[in-house]
């Protein structure tokens, strides 16, 4: 006999979309291009072609042209076509719509970027739960590491060298080595020794510490003092073409600032955690501002190079790009590229031993390591993953702006990827893409705008929309936590969650939870209505 | 059960050996927490693949003692040896590595995963693929989870709550999961298995189900069991050695019917005068009879 | 700079130290109050001492041509910032911090971060309409001057003081006082009275005191009540010390403070008075290293400037979590498992 589960109805399958996708893409790049392209605007009407150069207007049409990629994503569509849909939006029409106006590039780029510093984050705070507040300094170290070598900079410290330290350089750099191997022996040694240390032992693991780090800086310092005698030829930075190098460089600095950073914090609780990485990340900042040598202070690196690839460049020419825009269309590829890599990376971590291990830490770290998970090693494994994300993207930044400083990495930088990442949907990998659009969106395009537009009313200066970052950010974070904490595209694991307290006959339909997709074996089960409920305190939903 | 991977790496069942060999050692194990002595001077010698208790009343320290075993609290003094290794100091991951898993007395599962992902946690230690195997999905990543798979569809069938795999483990009855938290802590191919409490809150019915199966546990999978547990009709019908507990100290030990008649232990529980104390009179004095 | 010198200077550098300490103090156990009751940081403290601060400005502004005893303005100003100080912080928690009173640890962080971005700005607005941002205290006559100066009638005193490395203001004298008046008043509160206990209950055992009949959630409205009045107070204070505010002004001390309520102990109101006492003495240290360096003839500590200031703090945290979790007064905080 089946018996029937409470509250269920035959399953309800969306309606198939694949038309109205594609009319909705169709409509929306023809808006998009014409929006942008001024010989055909002068073809329209002139009031609809002002109407449509309206920055307002402009930045809506971008809006709904990125919109129709979620829908793609979203609706239920034939495969095909959310692919034609997907594919030439991105491939196609955008960049075209970038010839005629590069800020819809760089807008895509930036996009870009912090959709892959969301992801990054996404798995420190979403799958770790790992509250950290000052994730932009890993993508800070990315930025300057590119920065100061594909720059001129890299001549300035060279030069400084050269002009204020004798010959000492081989000396420095074996001295540095030889620290570096005795220190990271010892560390090693330390570690192995199983189960608690004494109280010598951690201040020696700390002094070995110490060490390593002393030995990492004169090493390194070493080694620039040996390169000095090669001042002369970087006056503009290395050779662009080490830009490749770099993408993998910026992975290792960033990951290692990452294990550096985590190795004292994160056996703290989740709101030390919060604070110390938040003075943490502006620990970085505030460095990149002092230690000018290398960093040229408050006034910024400029200007960077970036790498070109020459039957790119003729691509895009033939395309009908101008050379000065070959840098950023070549990075828009790039930056897609990268962001497969990622998405890829997410997926495979998502649904493996280590992406099991870091749910169960976030989850109940206590019975986690009940059953073996070694909480440092994991945590520092997210945070190490995260980094590297965000100091890979870092040079990308580098080399799109041409300029940084220490300014685009304050503390509201790394609350503005988290909220892309709480709007998105904690632990939701098209989730933090979507919210690092809508946010990156909202700051770079509409809300300025909005500013030009309302500009004509007479605001105050105060409640000029582009100033309004601090109220709109703060909104949506407390907004969705208060009303949707799983996100606008939830991961299921994080909807089931968050609406576990719900009355079981209300918000969620069967075919929603997984239980809906119960095998036919289990139809058979009776679920009794009188399913016991634990107390709060005993969900293992992380009771710290 | 041959090449059955949870097996592997504890006692075949087919002849029981000699109680004589002892799996875990304890010998004045204390933890004082500031002026409170919690646990003190405890000594324990649990015999390989055997089913052993320790009681008391609420707030004897069992628990405390138990996480002292698992490296949850550092120990004040005293030793912990399992099959000859020290265990204090490790952290309570290397505790589960060396061989020694546990369930918890407020029921702690992973609430957004299934039961089946519950279970393949368990096997985290285990599992021999690495983070650059699962970036990479080679060979050593597709085995590594088949066995996590594998393992974990096996304890669920084990314990009986196969057909619950992909459901959300908050979803399971209460009685269900307490068999999938002892599910997940088998799947770490422990030596010894710690339950706290794992009774509490059953019915009769699932308090047979639940005897039935430590005792394939015992016998099918070869693990030592060891309980905590207020259920005196469970303990005096499942455990081949007990162990009584009261304000931190051993107060009594010895076979079942031993304890039963020991005049300290009626104390004990008799002397509350708590809810407690009405149960366990009757159940001592009857002699635990319907076994 | 001959020990002649150098000792006075020190003096004079630690007592500023410490009244700025005071100032941290009262800011830390608002922090600490919170974090007592329900585990929580609430980032929003920053921004609720500076709207005491704002109120604080806006009775002296309005004040400044009634001819008043200054005194009496101050504590005017003191109250309408307490009041206004604790409504709002009553408010932020039944509005952001209730709803979510069972979810995860994430959630509510993540919301108080967002309820302090908003009121950041809601604060920018409100002066912003009235053309201001940067609010510059205008106190009454008498605050700025010396503290026992030359033409008081103490000034015997303030010469011997000044001697050994002491000059305050009177603006000075009056935030220590106000702040070791509110300590007192607090401690009185929290020790001795029934409403203390029940405060004290809440913050050990929830769920516990709840069965013991004490309303829980009314508790925890009057605790963020008590709360937000000692930032409303620390917010005048900082006006008077600081000289002026802005609706950002709230970051820095806020980081600060919160740290000198974990160095004291989180949770331990005497802890957050000697945590900013701390703190306040080595915020300044800080700015001062380089002159310290130049006495001392060490160089290299020119590298270490003021802008140092801002993660001294910081360092100082990590160091203290990482050797002394529970901070210097704090108990320690066994988690049942």
């Amino acid at each position: 006999m089946t018996a029937i589960r409470p509250g269920s109805q035959p399953p309800v399958t969306a309606p198939d979309r694949s038309i109205a996708l594609i009319v909705l893409a169709v409509i929306s790049s023809a808006l998009l291009l014409i929006s942008q392209e001024s010989s055909w605007l002068s073809r329209l009407p002139s009031a609809l072609a002002n109407f449509l150069k309206n920055p307002l207007v402009a930045s809506l049409v971008l809006t709904f042209f990125l919109a129709n990629l979620l829908f793609a994503y979203r609706w239920n569509a034939s495969l095909w076509a959310k692919l034609l849909v997907g594919g030439l939006s991105l491939f196609l029409i955008l960049p075209w719509a970038g010839r005629d106006n590069t800020s819809v590039l760089d807008l895509a780029i930036q996009i870009g970027i912090f959709a892959a510093l969301s992801l990054g984050l996404n798995i420190v705070v979403g799958l770790a739960g790992l509250l950290d507040l000052g994730y932009i300094a890993f993508f800070a170290v990315g930025a300057y590491t590119w920065g100061i070598f594909g720059s001129g900079q890299i001549g300035k410290v060279l030069t400084y060298f050269k002009d204020n330290s004798a010959n000492n350089g081989p000396v420095v750099a074996v001295g540095g080595l030889v620290l570096l191997i005795i220190t990271a022996l010892s560390l090693r040694a330390i570690n192995r020794v199983g189960g608690k240390r004494t109280p010598v032992a951690n201040w020696a693991f700390l002094l070995a510490a110490l060490g390593l780090v002393i030995g990492v800086t004169l090493l390194v310092r070493g080694l620039v003092m040996l390169a000095a005698a090669n001042a002369a030829g970087l006056t503009s930075g290395v050779n662009p073409n080490f830009f490749w190098l770099f993408l993998i460089l910026a992975i290792a600095a960033a990951a290692s600032v990452g294990v550096l950073i985590g190795l004292p914090v994160l056996k703290l609780k989740g709101d030390y955690l919060a604070i110390i990485t938040l003075g943490l990340g502006e620990v970085i900042r505030v460095l990149a501002n002092n230690l000018g040598t290398y960093t040229n202070g408050s006034q910024g690196i400029t200007p960077i190079g970036s790498a070109s690839v020459p039957w790119f460049n003729s691509l895009a020419g033939a395309i009908g790009f101008s050379p000065d825009q070959y840098n950023l269309f070549f990075l828009y590829f790039v930056v897609l590229i990268i962001i497969a890599v990622i998405v890829l990376a997410n997926m495979r971590l998502d649904r493996s031993k280590i992406g099991r291990a870091w749910i169960a830490i976030r989850e109940d770290e206590i019975a986690a390591q009940a059953m073996g998970v070694p909480l440092v090693q994991t945590k520092l494994i997210a945070f190490a993953t995260g980094a590297s994300f965000a100091g890979i993207m870092g040079v990308i930044f580098a080399a799109k702006q041409g300029f940084i400083s220490p300014e685009s990495f304050i503390l509201n930088q790394s609350i503005s990827v988290l909220s892309m990442v709480v709007l998105g949907g904690l632990g939701s990998i098209p989730g933090v893409i979507l919210g690092a659009a809508v946010v990156t969106i909202l700051n770079i395009s509409l809300l300025p705008s909005l500013g030009e537009a309302t500009a004509s009313l007479n605001l105050p200066p105060q409640v000029n929309p582009a100033q309004l970052q601090r109220l709109v950010f703060g909104g949506i974070l407390v907004a969705m936590m208060l009303f949707r904490p799983e996100g606008l595209l939830p991961s299921v694991r994080q909807r089931r969650m968050m609406h576990e307290d719900d009355d079981p006959s209300g918000n969620m339909t069967p075919q929603d939870s997984i239980a809906g997709e119960l095998n036919p074996e289990n139809a058979a089960e009776v679920y009794s209505p009188g399913v016991a409920t634990r107390a709060d305190n005993e969900r293992g939903g992380g009771t710290q | 059960m041959t090449g059955n991977p949870v097996t592997a790496s504890s006692n075949r069942a087919s002849a029981r050996p000699a109680a004589s060999s002892t799996i875990l050692s304890i010998k004045g194990l204390t933890k004082i927490f500031g002026g409170l002595t919690a646990v003190n001077s405890v000594d324990l010698e649990i015999p390989r693949q055997s089913i052993v208790s320790v009681i008391g009343p609420n707030g004897a320290g069992k628990t405390t003692f138990f996480n002292m075993i698992t490296g949850i609290y550092e120990p004040s003094s005293g030793t912990v040896d399992l099959d000859g290794v020290s265990l204090v100091g490790m952290r309570p991951d290397q505790v589960t590595q060396a061989g020694i898993a546990r369930t918890f007395q407020n029921i702690r599962l992973f609430a957004s995963m299934d039961s089946q992902e519950n279970v393949m946690v368990g096997r985290h230690s285990r599992l021999k693929a690495g983070y650059i195997d699962s970036l990479l999905r080679t060979k050593r990543f597709h085995e590594s989870e088949k066995e996590a798979e594998d393992v974990a569809n096996l304890m669920l069938e084990f314990v009986g709550l196969a057909r619950f795999r992909h459901e959300l483990a908050t979803n399971l009855p209460y009685g269900d999961q307490r068999k999938l938290e002892i599910a997940r802590a088998l799947a770490t191919s422990p030596k010894l298995v710690l339950l706290d409490e794992p009774a509490a809150g059953m019915n009769p019915r699932e308090t047979e189900e639940l005897k039935s199966l430590i005792r394939r546990i015992r016998d099918d999978l070869g693990v030592t069991v060891c309980l905590i547990e207020h259920d005196m009709r469970l303990v005096m019908t499942l455990s081949e050695y007990i162990t009584v507990l009261d304000y931190g100290s051993k107060i009594a030990e010895g076979l079942p019917h031993e304890v039963r008649n020991n005049p300290k232990v009626m104390e004990a529980y008799l002397g509350r005068g708590a809810a407690a104390g009405e149960y366990g009179k009757e159940e001592i004095l009857k002699g635990g009879a319907n076994a | 700079m001959d020990f002649a010198t150098l000792a006075p200077f020190l003096v004079g550098v630690v007592i500023s130290g410490l009244v700025l300490g005071f100032v941290y103090a009262i800011i830390a156990l608002g922090y600490t109050m919170v974090y007592g009751v329900l585990q929580l940081i609430n980032f929003a403290h920053s921004e609720v001492f500076v709207t005491g601060a704002v109120v604080g400005f806006e009775i002296f502004r309005v004040l400044n041509g009634v001819e008043m005893n200054g005194y009496l303005k101050l504590l005017i100003a003191l109250i309408a910032a307490m009041v206004a100080s604790g409504l709002l912080n009553i408010l932020i928690e039944r509005l952001a911090y209730r709803p979510l009173r069972n979810a995860p640890r994430l959630v509510p962080l993540i919301t108080a971060i967002g309820v302090s971005l908003i009121l950041q700005d809601v604060i920018r607005i409100i002066e912003g309409f009235q053309g201001r941002f940067d609010l510059t205290y205008q106190l009454p006559t008498g605050f700025s001057t010396p503290f026992c100066g030359p033409e008081s009638s103490c000034a015997g005193v303030g010469k011997f003081l000044g001697g050994i490395g002491i000059s305050l203001q009177v603006k000075e004298v009056i935030v220590v006082l106000v702040a070791l008046v509110s300590l007192a008043a607090l401690n009185y509160l929290v020790n001795f009275t029934k409403l203390g206990r029940a405060i004290r209950a809440v913050a050990q055992d929830r769920v516990t005191a709840g069965l013991m009949g004490i309303d829980a959630n009314g508790i925890i409205s009057l605790t963020f009540l008590i709360g937000g009045a000692l930032g409303g107070i620390s917010g005048v204070l900082f006006g008077l010390k600081f000289g002026t505010v802005n609706a950002y002004s709230g970051f820095d001390p806020g980081i600060i403070a919160f740290t000198a309520a974990v160095l004291g102990g989180i949770g331990s109101i005497p802890g957050a008075v000697l945590g900013g006492l701390v703190l306040g003495v080595i915020q300044n240290l800080i700015g001062v290293t380089n002159i310290l360096g130049g006495a001392l003839n060490i160089a290299n500590l020119g590298v270490i400037d003021s802008s140092y200031q801002r993660i001294g703090a910081f360092l100082v945290l990590v160091l203290i979590l990482i050797f002394k979790p529970t901070g210097l007064l704090g108990r320690s905080n066994v988690e049942k498992v």
